[in-house]
């Protein structure tokens, strides 16, 4: 089984490095495979020729002109969501690199726009949790113009507790939903 | 004259514990009320059911006796055979129902007029004393006869207690069922539920206006929070407060000429004032922190809100003009969601304590805190419009339910519906007739 599952991958490795232009990402099948589906597929051990599979991606809508490498998942422009600590409206080191590529996009695209959406935790009242929550978005906002992003690029929102992105009441759900994402205009 | 209520209703404040639980549930209410505190001793009272009421459906007197148990302050004793012939005019024999320690006797009769209406008429008896209190008589067609009972509730409660009753009110709250979220209105005992709004996205902060017909709330429908007011009876709705940034926690002046906001359109979370058709927008006050939550008190001198400005959530105090804030909470570390009694006299609001989230009022004079619930999610608390209840939501069995307590802690109840979670409850207005 492990060995059948290896020459998969070292194959569809090889398909990748020899059909993938540089700044498409891997074939698909290297990265979807799923070990259930494995002994089937570990079956197809001679596949089709370079340059012969139409690539067909139900995983991402029509993206706005000019706003493709928003999308793009190998740039940090596709990463969206900055986490914050308990209490905490302060932006990580460790997001500051993702919030200077946003400023700098915003400020080589004088017509984008954004909107940032912060979140809280779901303990406490869903009025102040609103008003945590536009703290954490302001926060953003505030790196993103001192970067050089023009005030009406950017318009910070809160969602409160209202829609958390994990459910439960653990500390794991908690941290999960103590967060700005980032929306740009055609995206909400 | 109102001997018996002063009496009882001292003798209730005190004695009233938290034991054996009632259960009176309205069988067609998609929201159902448990009482878990009351006592035994509460006023007994007979109310035999009135002659002719069979007429209609549903019965008359089974509406007021729910009525009156729920409120934790009466104990309704059954009636015997004899007594169901009885009406208001009959002559009272007093010894025989005080010998069924009954403290207080209700009589009455439906009867159909010509133009096919129902009159209901009933009398209120002080046993002790063998006096009439007092009768009334209500005109009906079919479908009013749960206002009806409700009125004839409330009239019983006052003649006893020497308070107004609260069981012609109404309460909103927001339930939610999967994706779907229904801003809801129901009478105070959660029967004839209606639905105002339904919608994908989250609706939160409903707040009655004085006139109770209608609500200010804030709808998530434009992917942010917006402040929107809605009218109940026509269903037509306008934005009160659609700013850049978010829009949310309005508060009703007293006279229903105005809204307070938290805005964030000048950076941060900041109070304002704006008209319920969205003009005349003010800034009443600067801070470099959170200011949300405000509520008029009932003379519209003062907005009570919450305000991070001290380090911690803390509810403070301001002119209504603006002008400089006091602070008014100083023990815990989180104070938020301040509601001010109808008497101006106490606060309830949301207190976290050993990080349970419970309701506590604040009596604004002696400066006394007292915890009222044991629950540990407590959220949005509101007075009913007597000041004698506080509706809150709370989490049981990870569910969203409602609750609601008496100002001195005593009585408990809890509404729940069969499916999905009820939150962001707002008790409404006395219905002015």
């Amino acid at each position: 089984m492990r060995a059948i599952w290896m020459s998969v991958i070292a194959s569809a490795l090889l398909a990748g490095c020899a059909s993938s232009p540089p700044d498409e990402q891997p074939a698909a099948t290297v990265e979807d495979r799923t070990p259930g589906a494995a002994g089937s597929s570990g079956a197809q051990t001679k596949p089709l020729p370079s340059g012969q599979v139409a690539r067909v991606d139900l995983t991402q809508p029509k993206p706005a002109a000019g706003y493709s490498v928003l999308k793009d998942p190998k740039s940090i422009l596709s990463k969206r969501s900055v986490y914050f600590e308990l209490d905490s409206f302060s932006i990580k080191d460790e997001f500051k690199p993702l919030v200077e590529a946003h400023a700098k996009y915003l400020r080589e695209n004088a017509t984008a726009k954004m909107l940032i959406q912060g979140n809280t935790d779901e303990r406490g009242s869903r009025e102040y949790n609103l008003a945590l929550g536009q703290k954490r978005a302001d926060a953003m906002k505030r790196m993103l113009i001192l970067l050089g992003a023009k005030e009406e690029q950017v318009e910070s929102v809160s969602l409160g507790e209202e829609k958390p992105k994990a459910q439960g009441s653990t500390d794991e759900a908690y941290a999960e939903n103590r967060r700005d994402d980032i929306l740009y205009a055609g995206e909400y | 004259m109102h001997s018996l209520p002063k009496r009882w209703f001292q003798l209730l404040a005190r004695l009233l514990p938290l034991a054996a639980a009632l259960f009176a549930t309205a069988a067609s209410a998609q929201l159902s009320i448990e009482i878990t505190g009351g006592g035994a001793n509460r006023l007994p009272i007979a109310i035999v059911p009135f002659a002719g009421e069979g007429a209609i459906q549903p019965g008359i007197v089974a509406i007021v006796r729910a009525d009156l148990e729920r409120s934790g302050l009466f104990r309704v004793i059954d009636s015997p055979q004899a007594a169901l012939q009885l009406t208001e005019a009959s002559a009272v024999n007093f010894p025989e129902w005080r010998s069924r320690t009954a403290d207080a006797l209700v009589l009455g009769s439906v009867g159909v007029l010509p133009d096919g209406r129902f009159e209901v008429r009933f009398r209120v008896f002080d046993v002790v004393k063998q006096a009439v209190l007092g009768g009334v008589a209500y005109t009906l067609n079919r479908n009013q006869v749960r206002a009806t009972a409700h009125r004839i509730s409330d009239y019983i409660y006052e003649k006893l207690t020497g308070e107004k009753g609260v069981f012609s009110t109404r309460i909103a709250y927001v339930v939610k069922r999967g994706p779907r979220y229904e801003l809801q209105i129901a009478d105070a005992d959660g029967a004839g539920e209606e639905t105002a709004l339904a919608s994908l996205e989250p609706i939160i902060s409903p707040a009655w206006s004085p006139d109770g017909r209608r609500l200010a709330y804030v709808s998530f429908e434009q992917k942010k929070p917006v402040v929107y007011v809605h009218s109940l009876q026509s269903g037509q709705r306008q934005v009160a407060a659609n700013f850049k940034g978010s829009n949310s926690a309005p508060a009703w002046a007293p006279d229903g000429s105005r809204l307070a906001v938290a805005l964030s359109r000048e950076g941060g979370s900041q109070i304002f004032s704006v008209n319920p058709d969205g003009s005349g927008v003010r800034r009443l006050m600067s801070s470099a922190g959170i200011d949300t939550e405000p509520v008029f008190s009932p003379d519209g001198q003062f907005i009570y809100f919450t305000s991070d400005r001290g380090g911690s959530p803390q509810i403070y105090r301001m002119p209504a003009a603006g002008g400089e804030a006091q602070r008014v909470t100083f023990e815990g570390t989180y104070n938020v969601s301040a509601r001010i009694s109808p008497d101006g006299k106490s606060l309830a609001y949301i207190s976290r304590n050993s990080g349970k989230f419970q309701v506590a009022k604040l009596d604004l004079a002696a400066r006394q805190v007292q915890i009222l619930t044991d629950s540990d999610k407590d959220e949005s608390p509101s007075f009913s419009p007597n000041g004698r209840m506080i509706l809150l939501a709370t989490v049981l069995g990870g569910r969203g339910v409602l609750s609601a307590v008496s100002a001195d802690g005593r009585v408990k109840q809890r509404l729940t519906v069969s499916s999905g979670d009820v939150r962001e409850p707002a008790w409404g207005p006395f219905v002015r007739e």
